[in-house]
């Protein structure tokens, strides 16, 4: 499905009583996703990032303009729309089986069908031996795996996430992404992911969005025209190289 | 039994570091209250040997509990205890669903707090003790008013715990759902309740131990059985024995009840002691 944004921007406003004025966090920002394009989010802490993925995912509306899904304006959250948030925002009294699981349970799938969903990806996560663990006995970069489960199980057209590997390290973070991007080849949903990582987001985008400092308008748009499926190795080579350049000089720029 | 404060939500007992030491230390800790009471019982006994205090005010152990296997064949016992515990059952579950209902609804709706929180803060300020014989005056001296003014001392620690159980729901859990476009039933019963559970637990503890606070208050004032109604009948006939049987009773009682809610936590709570294991 195509996402767009037409001319949005998000302004927090002051809490009644305080001293301060309302905080502009975003935009105005505009532009537009094909169908199953994969696009990287990039930005300086506290421009919007999260707030774009809120707005995107229904759960907040926008001060001006518009998002989009498919033309249709985005006011209210959709189960064609997955959401991974910043932090795992597991439930602490379900084992992994369970949280996982959750997006089926809603949607009145059984219990039988949904397990069985369930433990068809938890191997893919790492996670197969954890099925019964409560979030509290998982280590963070397991939980964050955990919760991209949850929301790869709701077989959404639209996969939003919000520094999903922030918590992984390094190494585990890049097989988990390439993961990722096995599961976007073969499903095609449309993904726009937050990340703090330049290498991250040149591996994974077609194109790299990098945010100015807040309110974040789009400092520049950057396309990675390395081929797929790709590889480590695509890291070494010297479009990797020039892309990774042009972003990290866009976000110093900005 | 170990003490724990309503709002111990974490259960922080220290990870032995040995087979044996933990072995040794849970057989210390099983016999330590076991080891209090047979002190106290001591202590008990050679006060009265002594004879420091005279035996109408200070009766040996023995002679009470000669008393208490009296009053159980006799069967003058059971029907206040059973008295009194029907009043506890009854009191516990209308005052903990009429708290639980309310401090939802309250949680909920800003405006209703508004309204209602004078009202609640006056009335939780007021000691039971003053507005139970008033409670007399209205419910008459059946179990009727016994029972109003338990419902009442339970029913305030769980509105509170609901009202603070329920607002603390964290924020990105709602959001988690909302973006499922999880229903209204769903959001109540897949995660208002389970997040908030381990105050409603800490508030049924209180209210279990309240309940039997607030029966006997009121059959102190006005009754015509009851554990509470025995204690005040023994005294004035100088049964100080039969006064000591009907107080344990309700120990008795107090703690049975205390730890039925506590096996219910451990059901309830199971993910949180798992959780806290390994730390
Ligand atoms: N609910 C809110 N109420 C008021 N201000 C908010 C709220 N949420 C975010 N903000 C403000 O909006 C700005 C953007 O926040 P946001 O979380 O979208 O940033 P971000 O780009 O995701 O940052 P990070 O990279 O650190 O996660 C921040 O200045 C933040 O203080
Ligand atoms: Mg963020």
């Amino acid at each position: 499905m195509r996402l767009a944004l037409r001319n949005l921007s998000v302004v927090y406003p002051a809490p009644a009583g305080a001293s301060f004025p309302p905080l502009p966090a975003l935009g105005p920002l505009s532009f537009g996703l094909a169908a199953g394009a994969f696009v990287c989010v990039v930005g300086p802490s506290g421009c919007g990032k999260s707030t774009l993925v809120r707005v995107l995912g229904g759960l907040q509306t926008p001060t001006q303009g518009q998002a989009l899904l498919d033309g249709q304006v985005i006011s209210a959250p959709s189960r064609r729309i997955g959401l991974m948030f910043q932090d795992t925002n597991l439930m602490p009294w379900r084992t992994v089986l369970d949280n996982v699981a959750l997006p089926l349970e809603l949607a009145g799938i059984s219990r039988d069908e949904r397990y069985k969903t369930v433990h068809a990806v938890l191997p893919g996560l790492g996670l197969a031996d954890f099925a019964l663990a409560y979030p509290g006995e998982l280590s963070g970069g397991m939980a964050q795996r955990a919760a991209l489960g949850r929301v790869l199980v709701q077989k959404p057209a639209v996969l939003l996430l919000d520094e999903p590997f922030g918590a992984l390290d390094a190494m585990t973070r890049e097989q988990v992404s390439l993961d990722l991007l096995r599961v976007w080849a073969q499903a095609g949903q449309t993904v726009l992911m937050v990340t703090h990582s330049i290498p991250e987001a040149v591996l994974l985008a077609d194109r790299i969005l990098v945010l100015s400092r807040r309110p974040g308008k789009l400092a520049a748009d950057i396309r990675v025209p390395l081929p797929r499926p790709r590889t480590l190795e695509d890291m070494y080579n010297e479009v990797f190289n020039a892309c990774a350049r042009a972003v990290r000089a866009a976000i110093e720029g900005a | 039994m170990r003490i724990s404060a309503p709002y111990d939500l974490k259960n922080q007992t220290p990870r032995p570091r040995s087979v044996q030491k933990m072995w040794r230390r849970d057989a210390l800790r099983r016999a330590a209250p076991l080891l209090t009471l047979l002190l106290v019982l001591a202590v008990w006994q050679l006060v009265t040997l002594l004879q420091i205090y005279p035996a109408l005010i200070i009766p040996a152990p023995l002679t009470v509990l000669e008393k208490f296997i009296e009053v159980v064949s006799d069967g003058r016992l059971w029907p206040h205890l059973q008295a009194t515990l029907v009043a506890v059952l009854a009191a516990l579950a209308f005052g903990s669903f009429a708290g639980l209902v309310l401090g939802y609804l309250i949680a909920k709706s800003p405006l209703l707090e508004n309204l209602l929180s004078p009202l609640i803060i006056a009335f939780q300020a007021t000691p039971i003790v003053a507005y139970a014989p008033l409670l007399v005056i209205w419910f008459g001296s059946g179990p009727e008013s016994k029972i109003v003014t338990a419902t009442l001392i339970v029913f305030f620690p769980m509105l509170m715990n609901t009202i603070v159980g329920i607002r603390s729901v964290p924020p990105g859990l709602r959001d988690v759902m909302r973006a499922l476009r999880a229903s209204r039933w769903q959001m109540f019963a897949k995660l208002e309740v389970p997040a908030a559970m381990p105050l409603l637990i800490g508030g049924l503890k209180m209210s279990a131990t309240l309940a039997v606070i607030g029966a006997v208050v009121g059959e102190f004032i006005a009754a015509r059985a009851g554990l509470g109604y025995l204690i005040n009948a023994a005294r004035t006939a100088f049964d100080t024995p039969l006064v000591i049987v009907a107080v344990l009773t309700l120990t008795a009682l107090a703690l049975t009840l205390y730890s039925l809610v506590g096996l219910l936590a451990r059901y309830a709570l199971a993910w949180q002691r798992r959780a806290q294991r390994g730390q």
